[in-house]
């Protein structure tokens, strides 16, 4: 295949993956809407005190609705289709990167501008989701997480689409494997980590409900842990990513270490509020509404960082001085 | 707070709420090691990090500083009292981290005298209720109670667990594990410590600077040869290293077709150095991520650009200058702007201003330059003659023409005269005051030289601090607890696990082990 094919597939396959993971969203809304029909089952949400039968807490919330009911036969076809269309989306959306890949000369990684970086990021995020459904029970997620990612795909297409081009050079070095794909796993996992900490606020706010969708949202006590379990996995790679390999790439391509540039900034303030949101659920009278404010706040910083630097400031990507814009040119990851 | 209370209804002259000085030292000591103030000092230093992303910084780009300031004439006082130019080494910012560093070793030092007992303590008696922690099970065995604690003790010991040692009239067996926990949380926050010490070394005694160097030419390390030089407070000139290299060499390639035309690629400066005035000359090509290491001192290729070389006659038509002059690029198309002064001029010392166009054309009447690589190379400038102003000794950019005491040369028509030309080619200045001529274009390479000891212990820290995050993170403090007691012909045995992150899910760890103790027992039968 020639390069410009592959560009082809990789556009058109982003098209593709758009499509299905909207068709997904439909069928979970449709799930959804089924539920409202349904008479909740007997709130079991509290923990079951012989802890012989269970498999895990998470498992606790989620209520099994009376067998054989039609509706709920429906609910769990309409998830399950649901589910097994994010898996072929997903697929797709990887043709899309694998393509984005092999389209450039030499073949390199997806990770060279703002494009790449969001299509990779929102591909992260699924994968995750896909990745925990089954252990943690994920099925409420679903329209937010596709909901998320359709917003993330529509925003790169539209918006951020560069045509295929050889990295600059300060990109062309094998840390740019090593820290971009840290940065972007790091990026998906508080993405998800953020979104459970959303709807625990949400649900914090609304109370336990008796109907409707949030209904199939896990207790508070689940979404506390779940999102922490989440960021718990998502901070020592964010950590990797932005305390070790940025500053030894940095030394290497610019000559400093830590050079205080608004994105390393930025970098760092996530780091720290991130670090604020776990100390937050080691402190008492922090756990809960609070830490889950704070992580909120450290994934808005995150998304600033990735968004607003690169347009709102002047002064980023190491452009220090006229004469070096060449070589250190506007990376914008 | 409590114990201030009661020392306060001691003293009978002291009004409430009144403390005596070392019981407010105590006090502020006890508030500032809190967890709670160390949340809120994190949260501040993040905030506090922000102006320096908003605000141009002097110290990572001086030139949007300068601009900045003239765009901003009111705010500029203001700014500079509260150092937000500088944010980085500001009072307040060093406060701030400063205070969270005392928070963080007021807080891990009495932790790790209580992780020290910790370590060596063995695990608590079994809680007379084990039905009242929140995750238990009971069920019962027909094996007798001993035997069943006894295997309950191999189980655990086999899952990893420290078991308290038996004494005559136990009915129950203590287990616990994860103690390395806390060990990675102490790791970590000594990390942070080791971190900051890099950090700091990097700072006081390494140095950073930055020289422009025309192709040919030859730099040695001292404080001399560098165009600028920034280095740190605790620094000696006498730690340079005594090494001296020349480039060679430049190459470039560019790129011609593709959404990414007029990029460049492949910066190549083949370099020939000298460790020292006496040491064996060797070879290196510096390329960008490719930096060249001599002792502790590091040699980057950062940046690059064109230096016409002219010849400028004066009225006498002897050579008033001649050699390359550094033109910096004003943008990525490498439209570069330039001063030549020829100071040996006579009767007038001549300057030149202007543009060079890497490869020239006319497009709609405007010059331009439609490609950054020196195909078509055009010098289009003003000429000056006069005093340039630089007899009196004082300092002057070699960037810019001081103008003051020179007038403009016009032409014929009474307009400013300007000088277009290309390689080869020589044009006589107008009243004979002389002539200039484009003899060719040489590259320049802008070379960054810095030396940031301590960069390793940074980095050890940093390494280090992530090993503890996980094993603070990850390791699961769990504690275990199994009774027996015969009843009736069996035995009932309960089965309670307390864990004490908080965070785990101990339902499918007292599963484990329940199935483990009950499996073995159907195995035996």
């Amino acid at each position: 295949m020639t390069n410009a094919a592959w560009e082809t597939l990789s556009n058109q396959a982003i098209g593709a993956a758009g499509v299905v993971y909207f068709l997904a969203l439909l069928v979970h809304l449709a799930e959804w809407a089924s539920l409202r029909e349904r008479v909740p089952a007997a709130t079991a949400s509290a923990r079951v005190a012989s802890g012989a039968g269970t498999d895990g807490p998470v498992a606790v919330a989620t209520r099994e609705p009376e067998p054989g009911a039609p509706t709920s036969q429906r609910v769990a076809f309409l998830g399950r289709l649901g589910f097994l269309l994010t898996v072929i989306a997903l697929v797709v959306h990887l043709v899309a990167l694998v393509g984005r890949g092999m389209a450039a000369d030499p073949n390199r990684v997806p990770w060279g501008n703002m494009y790449e970086f969001t299509i990779s990021g929102s591909f992260v995020v699924t994968l995750m989701y896909v990745a925990l459904n089954r252990r943690f029970r994920l099925g409420w997620m679903a329209p937010i997480v596709l909901g998320f990612v359709l917003t993330a795909l529509m925003v790169a297409v539209i918006w951020l689409h560069e045509e295929v081009a050889p990295l600059t050079e300060a990109l062309n070095s094998y840390w740019l494997v090593i820290h971009v794909v840290s940065a972007i796993i790091a990026t998906g996992a508080f993405t998800l980590g953020g979104i459970v900490s959303a709807m625990y606020l949400v649900k914090a706010r609304r109370g336990e409900a008796v109907s409707g969708p949030l209904t199939r949202v896990p207790s508070l006590d689940v979404l506390d842990r779940l999102s922490y379990r989440i960021h718990a996995f998502a901070f020592p790679v964010w950590t990797f990513a932005v305390l070790i390999t940025g500053p030894i790439w940095a030394h290497e391509a610019w000559s400093s270490y830590w050079n205080w540039d608004p994105k390393e900034v930025w970098a760092f303030i996530t780091w720290v509020v991130y670090a604020g949101y776990l100390h937050a659920r080691a402190t008492a009278g922090w756990k809960g509404r609070n830490a889950a404010l704070l992580a909120l706040l450290g994934l808005a910083t995150l998304w600033f960082n990735f968004i607003g630097i690169n347009y709102f400031s002047s002064s980023s990507q190491h452009s220090y001085a006229l004469e070096q814009t060449t070589i250190t040119s506007p990376t914008r990851l | 707070m409590s114990d201030v209370r009661t020392e306060d209804s001691k003293g009978a002259e002291r009004r409430p709420g009144e403390l005596t000085v070392r019981e407010m030292l105590r006090w502020a000591w006890r508030q500032l090691t809190s967890m709670r103030t160390a949340l809120v000092l994190l949260l501040l230093l993040a905030l506090a990090a922000v102006p320096g992303s908003v605000i141009p910084q002097e110290s990572v780009d001086s030139l949007g500083t300068s601009r900045w300031k003239e765009q901003h004439p009111d705010l500029t006082p203001i700014y500079e009292r509260l150092d937000l130019f500088s944010v980085y080494d500001s009072v307040w910012f060093s406060a701030v981290y400063i205070l969270l560093m005392v928070s963080l070793v007021g807080c891990f030092i009495p932790r790790i005298a209580a992780y020290g007992r910790a370590v060596r303590a063995q695990p608590p008696r079994a809680p007379r209720h084990l039905s009242r922690l929140p995750d238990h099970t009971t069920y019962s065995t027909d094996e007798p109670a001993d035997d069943h604690l006894a295997r309950a003790r191999q189980v655990l010991k086999g899952r990893g667990y420290r078991i308290r040692a038996a004494a005559d009239g136990d009915d129950a067996v203590s287990a616990e594990r994860g103690y390395l926990r806390e060990a990675g949380n102490l790791v970590f926050h000594v990390s942070v410590l080791v971190v900051l010490v890099g950090f700091a070394v990097g700072g006081l005694f390494g140095y950073k600077g930055g020289v422009i160097l025309v192709e040919g030419s030859t730099f040695s390390n001292t404080l001399t040869q560098y165009d600028d030089f920034a280095p740190g407070s605790l620094f000696r000139s006498e730690d340079m290293e005594p090494f001296s290299f020349t480039v060679d060499k430049f190459d470039v390639d560019w790129l011609l077709e593709g959404p990414r035309a007029g990029m460049a690629t492949k910066f190549n400066a083949s370099l020939s150095y000298r460790e020292a005035p006496d040491a064996p000359t060797k070879q290196y090509d510096l390329r960008v991520n490719h930096p060249l290491t001599i002792g502790g001192t590091e040699i980057f290729l950062i940046g690059h650009g064109y230096a016409p070389v002219v010849t400028v006659r004066d009225g006498n038509g002897d050579i008033a200058y001649q050699g390359p002059t550094v033109f910096l690029p004003q943008d990525a198309s490498f439209l570069s702007f330039g001063v030549i002064k020829a100071l040996e001029a006579r009767p007038r010392q001549l300057g030149f201003e202007g543009l060079f166009y890497p490869t020239f054309l006319m497009v709609d009447g405007d010059p331009t330059t439609v490609m950054p690589d020196d195909r078509r190379p055009v010098l289009s400038m003003l000429v000056y003659a006069g005093d340039l102003g630089l007899d009196d000794g004082a300092a002057q950019s070699v960037y810019e023409l001081d103008k003051s005491d020179a007038e403009q040369v016009k032409g014929e028509d009474g307009k400013p005269f300007r000088v277009d030309i290309q390689p080869g080619q020589t044009v006589q200045l107008p009243d004979g005051l002389g002539s200039i001529r484009f003899d060719g274009v040489k590259p320049w390479t802008r070379i960054q030289i810095s030396r940031t000891p301590g960069k390793e212990v940074a980095l050890l820290g940093v390494v280090l601090a992530l090993i503890g995050l996980l094993g603070s993170l990850f390791i699961r403090p769990r504690r275990i607890w199994v009774r027996a007691r015969p009843e009736g012909e069996g035995t009932m045995v309960e089965v309670a696990a307390l864990d004490r992150s908080g965070n785990g899910d101990m339902a499918e760890v007292l599963d484990g082990i329940v199935a483990e103790l009950r499996g073995t027992e159907k195995a035996e039968a």
